[in-house]
This record gives C-alpha cells, sequence and structure tokens, in this order.
C-alpha cells in the first residue's frame, strides 16, 4: 500500500496534508477538530505581541462565485489572531501534546527588528511546536504597519528577518512568500540566503471581490467602505501553480523545500503541486468552504492515485514534472496539432464554431445537420475549442506524425526537435540553418 | 353522506375540498431565485441555438437565460416580449417537450434539458409584477384595426399593432376575453386568473378596446369590416367541435370535451362541478388529455381515452400521456367507438378493435364495452363561420405569407387559419407577424 507518510523541514506527518495558517487553525478547539479529522499538520494562525491587534467586526470575507454559487474564490481581511499571544501558546501547548504525530507549526508576525523576534522565538520554543513559519505574505492590514507582505515584498528584509530568525532558535524556519510581487524567485532566494530552512507559498493575492452597485462600495464593505483584502481558494491555483514552479526550476533554489499553498481543494490539486516540486501542502479555503471532513477525499484519492501509478512514497513522484516545464522559447516548434471532434460526443452547441469564428481562426465549418467540423487549412491548433467544449473529450487535440503534411502551413512535420532560438524569423537565432 | 368516487352518475364534490384544491394547484410552481439562477447556469449559449428555432415565435432563448444568469430578470422578460408579448401564458402552456426543451443540446449532453418553460415563466412573472406595461405605443396613426376573436392570436396583434401606432377594436363573442387560453387549457396549467390577468396587463399598452358579445355570422359582417376600418385580423379559432357521427351521441352526459373543459375553467368552485364517475374520453388530442386528466383530479373513479390508432400517433405529447398516466387515467388505443349506448343517459359505449392497415384504419372486427357515466368528445374542433371574402382550405381560412387572406384587407392567423397547428406559441406568432404585414401594407 502506498504510504502518505510526509517528512518534510525533519518534521513528520501521517500525511502531506496541513492546514494553512488562516482562520480555521485560530483556536484549540478547530485544531483538534481537524486532527481529529485526520489531518496530518496545522499551521497556527499567525502570532503577535500583545497588545494583540483587533479586527473588523463587519463581514471579513468575501467570495467570487459561479451562477449556481460554487465558490471560486475568497478573500480576506482578517489580520493575526486577535487573542492574547499567552492564550495561543498555552493552547499550541496543549494540542502538541494530544497530538504528538501531528506536525505543529506556529506562524509568526512581530515588527522588523532583531528584539521583537528573539522574544517571541523563545515563547514558541517553550510549546514543544515542530517549527515556525515567517508571515512575509499577508497583503492587509499588517502591511500597512510594516509586516506581513511590506517584508515579503523587499527581498533584502526576508533575508535579514530569516537570519535574524535562524540564528534564535533551534526550530525549522519555514517563510511565507507573497505573491504580491513581479518575479518570485527573488524572495525565494532571499530566503535561502537567510539560512531559511525552506519557503511556504503562496499566501493571498491582494484583491477587491466586487463592487456593490447600490452602495457604490467595494465589497466586502465596512460601514459603505472597504479596502483590499487576501484573495484565496480555487482561482488562484494557477498562479500558485506558476510560482511553484519558478523556484523548483531556478538553478539558485531548486530542491530547497517547498510547502505548497493555493486553491488546493482536492487530492488532484495536491498532486500536481506535489509533481511540482512541493514537499507537502497546505489548505484553507477548501475546508473553509467544506469543513474538515475533506481530509478523507484528499488522503484516499492521493492514496490510491499513487497506487495506481506504482508510487510508494510522497519523496518518489515529487518534482517529476518540474524538467517538463520550460521557458517558452525552448517550446517545439515542430509537434503541429489539430482539433478533432467526435461527432458521437458532440451535443451541438456549437460554442466551438462561435468562439473559432469570431476570435480566433475562422477553423470550424458547420456541415448541415448542425456537424462541427474543423478546417485543417485554418486550424493553428490554439486549444480554445477545447476549452469552452462543455464536453470532456469531445474535442482533442491530434498529433501530427512527422512526413504528415500541415494542410495550414503546407509543410511537412519535421522529426526533430526545433526550438525559436534556432528559428530564422528570430534576428538572434544561434543555430539558424 | 356526502359524494365519493364511487357515486354512481355524474355527481359533484367527490373529493374534499382540500384535496381538490391541491390537485388544482399550479403543475409546475414557478422557480425560487436560486432555482432560476442555478437552472440558468445551465444554458450552454449555444450558437444558432436549435431552441430558438424549435420556437414557433423565435424567442432569444439563450440571451434571455443568461439575462437571468446576469440577474436581470427584466431584461430578460423584455428579450422575451419583444418576440411574444403572450410569454407569461406560453411559459405555462407551451408543450416544452416538444419544442424549444426538446431541442436542447443538453438532451444529448445527460438526457435533461434546461427547463426553458420554466425559466420564461420566471423572469416573465418578475416584470409582470411590477404592474407596469413595458411598451410605449409609438405616436397615433390614425389607422383603426378590427381584431375578431380575443384568443392569444388576436391578442398577439392587437397589441403589436398598438405599438405601431394603431387603433385597435377586438370584436369578442363571449363575455370574457382570452379565447382558449381563458376558455380552453387545463386549469392547472394556469392557475390564480393568470389568463386574466395577463391580458389586463397586455391591452395596458392602450389603444386597444375590447367590445364583447360581438361575432362574425350574428352582429358582425365581415364586408362591413372591411369598409369601416382600415385592415381587418381574424382570430377567431374553431369555434365548433366536431362530432362522432354515431348513435347515442344525443344522450345525456356526452358532450364536447371543449365544453366540460370551459366550465371547469369558468367554475368559481370546482367541488360545485360535477363529473362522471366512470368517464370516458375519445380522442388522442391535448384536449383529450386536459379533460380526462381534470376528471380524475375532480374524483372520478376511471377516466379512459380512447384513441383510434396506435400510442405513439396521439397529438398529445409523450409528456402529457406520462402526466395522464400518472392522475391514473388509462389510455386504450387501437380503438373506435362504434355506439354511446343508455337509456336517456349513457351508460357505455361499444368500440371496435383496430389497426393501421394499406388504406389507414382497418377494424379488426373484435368489439369491446366501456362502462361511462359521462362521455367526453375530443375529436377537434372545426370553424364556426361562413364569409363570402375569404378562401377556405381543408375547413380552415386560407393564408398565405404573414396570414394574408386572398382579400388585400383581411388577415387571418391561429387555429381558424390554414397554418394554424392548434398552439398558443404558434397563434401568438402568427397574429405578431400578421400586425407587421398589416403596419407595412398601412405605410
Amino acid at each position: 500500500m502506498a504510504s502518505l507518510n510526509s517528512e518534510f523541514l525533519g518534521i513528520k506527518s501521517p500525511n502531506p496534508f496541513w492546514l494553512a495558517s488562516a482562520p480555521p487553525t485560530d483556536k484549540e478547539y478547530n485544531v483538534r477538530r481537524a486532527f481529529q479529522a485526520g489531518w496530518g499538520g496545522a499551521v497556527w494562525k499567525t502570532l503577535g505581541f500583545d497588545p494583540h491587534i483587533v479586527n473588523v467586526n463587519g463581514p471579513r470575507y468575501g467570495a467570487v462565485w459561479t451562477g449556481d454559487r460554487k465558490l471560486l474564490g475568497l478573500n480576506n481581511i482578517e489580520l493575526i489572531t486577535d487573542r492574547p499571544l499567552q492564550t495561543n501558546l498555552d493552547e499550541i501547548k496543549i494540542i502538541k501534546r494530544e497530538f504528538p504525530d501531528r506536525a505543529l507549526l506556529v506562524s509568526l508576525m512581530v515588527p522588523c527588528e532583531e528584539a521583537p523576534w528573539k522574544k517571541i522565538l523563545g515563547r514558541v520554543e517553550e510549546t514543544e511546536a515542530d517549527g515556525v513559519e515567517l508571515n512575509f505574505g499577508c497583503p492587509h492590514g499588517m502591511s500597512e504597519r510594516g509586516m506581513g507582505s511590506a517584508v515579503g515584498q523587499v527581498p533584502e528584509y526576508i533575508e535579514m528577518v530569516a537570519r535574524w530568525v535562524k540564528s534564535n532558535t533551534r526550530m525549522p524556519v519555514l517563510v511565507k512568500l507573497t505573491p504580491n510581487i513581479t518575479d518570485i524567485r527573488f524572495p525565494a532566494r532571499a530566503a535561502k540566503a537567510g539560512g531559511g530552512d525552506g519557503v511556504s507559498l503562496i499566501n493571498t493575492v491582494s484583491s477587491i471581490t466586487g463592487v456593490n452597485l447600490d452602495t457604490f462600495s467595494p465589497e466586502p464593505t465596512i460601514d459603505g467602505k472597504g479596502t483590499h483584502g487576501g484573495y484565496c481558494g480555487p482561482a488562484i491555483k494557477p498562479i500558485a501553480l506558476n510560482m511553484v514552479a519558478e523556484i523548483a526550476r531556478d538553478p539558485e533554489t531548486a530542491g530547497f523545500p517547498l510547502s505548497a499553498i493555493g486553491g488546493i481543494t482536492t487530492w488532484r490539486d495536491a498532486a500536481e503541486f506535489i509533481a511540482l516540486g512541493a514537499g507537502n501542502v497546505q489548505i484553507c479555503t477548501a475546508a473553509m468552504t467544506f469543513g474538515f471532513r475533506i481530509i478523507h477525499e484528499l488522503t484516499e484519492g492521493l492514496r490510491l492515485w499513487m497506487e495506481e501509478k506504482g508510487i510508494d512514497a510522497i519523496d518518489d513522484f515529487r518534482g517529476r514534472a518540474v524538467p517538463n516545464v520550460l521557458d517558452w522559447q525552448y517550446l517545439n516548434l515542430n509537434y503541429v496539432t489539430k482539433a478533432r471532434i467526435d461527432q458521437d460526443l458532440c451535443i451541438k452547441c456549437g460554442r466551438c464554431f462561435a468562439v473559432c469564428e469570431d476570435t480566433s481562426h475562422q477553423a470550424i465549418r458547420i456541415n448541415p445537420g448542425r456537424e462541427f467540423e474543423v478546417i485543417d487549412e485554418e486550424c493553428v491548433a490554439c486549444n480554445l475549442c477545447v476549452n469552452v467544449c462543455p464536453v470532456e473529450n469531445c474535442i482533442t487535440m491530434a498529433e501530427l506524425q512527422p512526413g504528415e503534411i500541415d494542410a495550414r502551413t503546407g509543410r511537412v512535420v519535421e522529426k526533430e526537435y526545433s526550438n525559436w532560438t534556432q528559428h530564422p524569423n528570430n534576428p538572434a537565432a544561434c543555430a539558424a540553418e | 353522506m356526502p359524494n365519493s368516487a364511487r357515486t354512481p352518475g355524474v355527481a359533484p364534490g367527490r373529493l374534499p375540498r382540500e384535496t381538490i384544491d391541491g390537485h388544482f394547484s399550479d403543475l409546475h410552481p414557478e422557480f425560487s431565485r436560486h432555482e432560476a439562477a442555478i437552472e440558468a447556469e445551465r444554458c450552454y449559449f449555444c450558437y444558432d441555438a436549435p431552441c430558438i428555432d424549435a420556437c414557433p415565435t423565435g424567442i432569444d432563448i439563450p440571451l434571455f437565460i443568461r439575462q437571468i444568469a446576469a440577474g436581470s430578470p427584466d431584461a430578460a422578460a423584455m428579450t422575451i416580449f419583444d418576440s411574444n408579448i403572450l410569454g407569461g401564458m406560453c411559459a405555462r402552456v407551451c408543450p416544452t417537450e416538444t419544442l424549444c426543451e426538446e431541442a436542447c443540446v443538453r438532451n444529448d449532453a445527460e438526457g435533461k434539458p434546461v427547463e426553458i418553460g420554466r425559466l420564461q415563466r420566471y423572469a416573465t412573472d418578475a416584470l409582470m409584477a411590477t404592474g407596469e406595461h413595458p411598451y410605449e405605443r409609438q405616436p397615433p396613426t390614425g389607422r383603426r384595426i378590427a381584431v375578431v376573436g380575443s384568443g392569444p392570436a388576436g391578442l398577439a396583434c392587437a397589441h403589436r399593432l398598438a405599438m405601431k401606432g394603431h387603433d385597435v377594436v377586438v370584436f369578442e363573442s363571449r363575455d370574457k376575453p382570452g379565447g382558449l387560453n381563458e376558455h380552453g387549457i387545463a386549469a392547472y396549467k394556469t392557475v390564480e386568473k393568470f389568463a386574466e390577468r395577463e391580458i389586463e396587463w397586455l391591452t395596458a399598452i392602450g389603444g386597444i378596446t375590447i367590445e364583447f358579445g360581438r361575432s362574425l355570422g350574428s352582429d358582425l359582417v365581415l364586408e362591413d369590416l372591411t369598409r369601416t376600418f382600415d385592415a381587418v385580423f381574424l382570430g377567431v379559432g374553431l369555434a365548433g367541435a366536431n362530432a362522432l357521427g354515431i348513435g347515442g351521441e344525443d344522450l345525456a352526459n356526452v358532450e364536447s370535451a371543449v365544453d366540460f373543459i370551459s366550465r371547469l375553467r369558468q367554475s368559481e368552485d370546482l367541488t360545485e362541478l360535477p363529473v362522471g364517475r366512470d368517464v370516458v374520453v375519445v380522442g388522442g388530442g391535448m384536449t383529450a388529455i386536459d379533460a380526462a386528466v381534470q376528471s380524475r383530479l375532480l374524483g372520478a373513479d376511471s377516466a379512459t381515452i380512447v384513441y383510434r390508432r396506435e400510442r405513439e400517433r396521439m397529438g398529445a405529447s409523450e409528456y402529457e400521456r406520462n402526466l395522464a398516466a400518472s392522475k391514473g387515467v388509462k389510455i386504450e388505443t387501437n380503438a373506435r367507438p362504434l355506439e354511446i349506448q343508455g337509456g336517456r343517459r349513457v351508460r357505455d359505449i361499444r368500440f371496435e378493435r383496430t389497426r393501421t392497415g394499406a388504406d389507414g384504419i382497418e377494424s379488426t372486427g373484435e368489439t369491446f364495452r366501456i362502462d361511462a357515466d359521462q362521455v367526453f368528445v375530443a375529436v377537434g374542433q372545426k370553424l364556426a363561420i361562413e364569409a363570402s371574402l375569404v378562401e377556405f382550405e381543408r375547413g380552415k381560412i386560407k393564408v398565405g405569407e404573414a396570414g394574408r387572406t386572398c382579400h388585400p384587407r383581411i388577415w387571418a392567423g391561429g387555429d381558424c387559419a390554414s397554418e394554424g397547428d392548434d398552439l398558443t406559441v404558434t397563434a401568438v406568432a402568427q397574429g405578431r407577424d400578421a400586425a407587421e404585414d398589416i403596419h407595412k401594407s398601412l405605410a
């Protein structure tokens, strides 16, 4: 049987699914329920110094839904914990003793000076927690006070604080990164340079989820006003996947331990992040949408898939997709595909035609009886028809074999790999023939 | 002792009041906002959508559903009303299972079409609930048009003409407008006097006068109308019921199904409406289904529809046939009546078994009887007017494009016209198109 046992930064947990530092991990009560349900670990909601912060007393969350109210994205303006530091520390200690086999880390956010970091680390160590996570990610509220993403947006600060932390604790240190930055590789490199043991990403994306058209105020609305919050949930998964891949394939950070966060909702999402190099995953919005019981779908789904693939352990497929992430310029330009519509599966909605005709390459024709057919002479294989088709696998991309003729270009499909760096249209081509 | 299902003969109050009230409540209750949002989300916004083609009035269905999904039911309603001013009624009575919903690509996808009819009702009800009429009339043209009949064809024609600035006089033979919408459709499809409310809302556009108790052949003469009006639209329906032409049709408790349905629709208290213990309906269309189902809902112990051909050739859709079966109606096919038997009142009917042969319906020689306290004849309706100015074709007024008759100032539409097909929605389309054509001809 495939094993889901996880060891990340030397911290063991029975599965790689941790709850991310967020509202679900704010209290002993919640974390106990999570561990009873079977979660492998949790990162306690971010602690700060007393006097503890206060939260707004109006709505904290906004959301984006599909028309049938499936939650696509959640936006949060809640700050770090709003309970006294000692209360949290006491509860952390109780939970760790009650669940010694689970990973329990503590997220921290204090002012950007060495003394406060040193002070709080000592307090956390007394709880016997397994490690700390430095919250350099939250984009709302705390960043106005010089913390959270205000640190995460300056690689020099990340490196500096990571170094302070490492020199003041024996605990493993995870550096949590903000996605609200142009190139995620720089903060990751800084975390490593500062001696951090790994990075966790992504924290939430700065966002406004909507505008109320009666009151003309942003959502969520507090007394007619609003502020940007942190966006999370399924909508941000593609952003997170890319950022994780960027770090995993950066020669300076390749192999650096990485805990993936960002819209992980099913076991499949988790497997994708692990394939892109993540050592484990952290989840919040899925739990905040469905409750802790989703852990059974996550663990059993991942285990079953691993067994089907003949994979025994998490580490055995970790990073397997990383070599396949390239810069655009290295993609094979001699790989030619054409859209193919399976007439037996087609329900004749015509969406492929509408979008190809209006917004792409006029490469689909309508035959009598609403039969939709691809015109190979026009099809550039953009994949838009595949993406808008409501029926899975009805439209697929068929690969032309070497020797076949691409009806659009009239050229014979070449067997050899050839990319932009070699293309004659590239003024800087290095191997043009 | 109160009456029961087993009380012999034709009797009222076979069921308790609460049961009858429940039986005649809305067949398809209105969508809540939540249900509408979920259902609207199912529409794929097809290109050149098949549902539009399948709608006789050509409503832009994907557009109105998208407008519902976007939270604008009023905009959705306007999309509907622009094509079909009786969109509220059509949402209730259209056999959507053979029209828009039959064409929905979701049938191929998962065997369950988008519930277009109920979404249409959601949108149209929302706008009509505001109590305001959404259209403004164009400046008065000074032209006057006579519309004969206030059924769906006449009303659609009148509204479109009024919109164009013309003045319309509608002549209605009964004392209440609506035609089959008011008199002919099963009560559970249009509850709470919807037909009446809809006409009130529709005529609020102004410029439409309805004169009651006026019909062609009695006090109206077509020649006079063509002289006193700029144009005439005939939407007189098929007011005569076909007879079976067999012995015993004159016995008591034998009548046309449309009369029964009309009486039921106009009844203020259904517990006082008498119905037979054993009801037999002869016919195979929607009217037969409506009569049989409503007999059962009133408490008839048995209701049997007898149709002369095979089940799949019945005019009633499969959905309607299944609805009848679910209400305990028995459908007997391949049988035709030979004689209605009884003393003063009907007692039973003798039928012969039929089969479809090379020359149509043939007798098998086998006969059987069905007990009947009440018999409804539903073998079609016929035109009840004679007029010299128009031509007829297979018993209906012959029309060409846009309902034009051979007379340059007379148009016709709905069931009375040769292009009619017994559907409210077709009648609406024909009334509307005739109005556009009349308007063009008056320009």
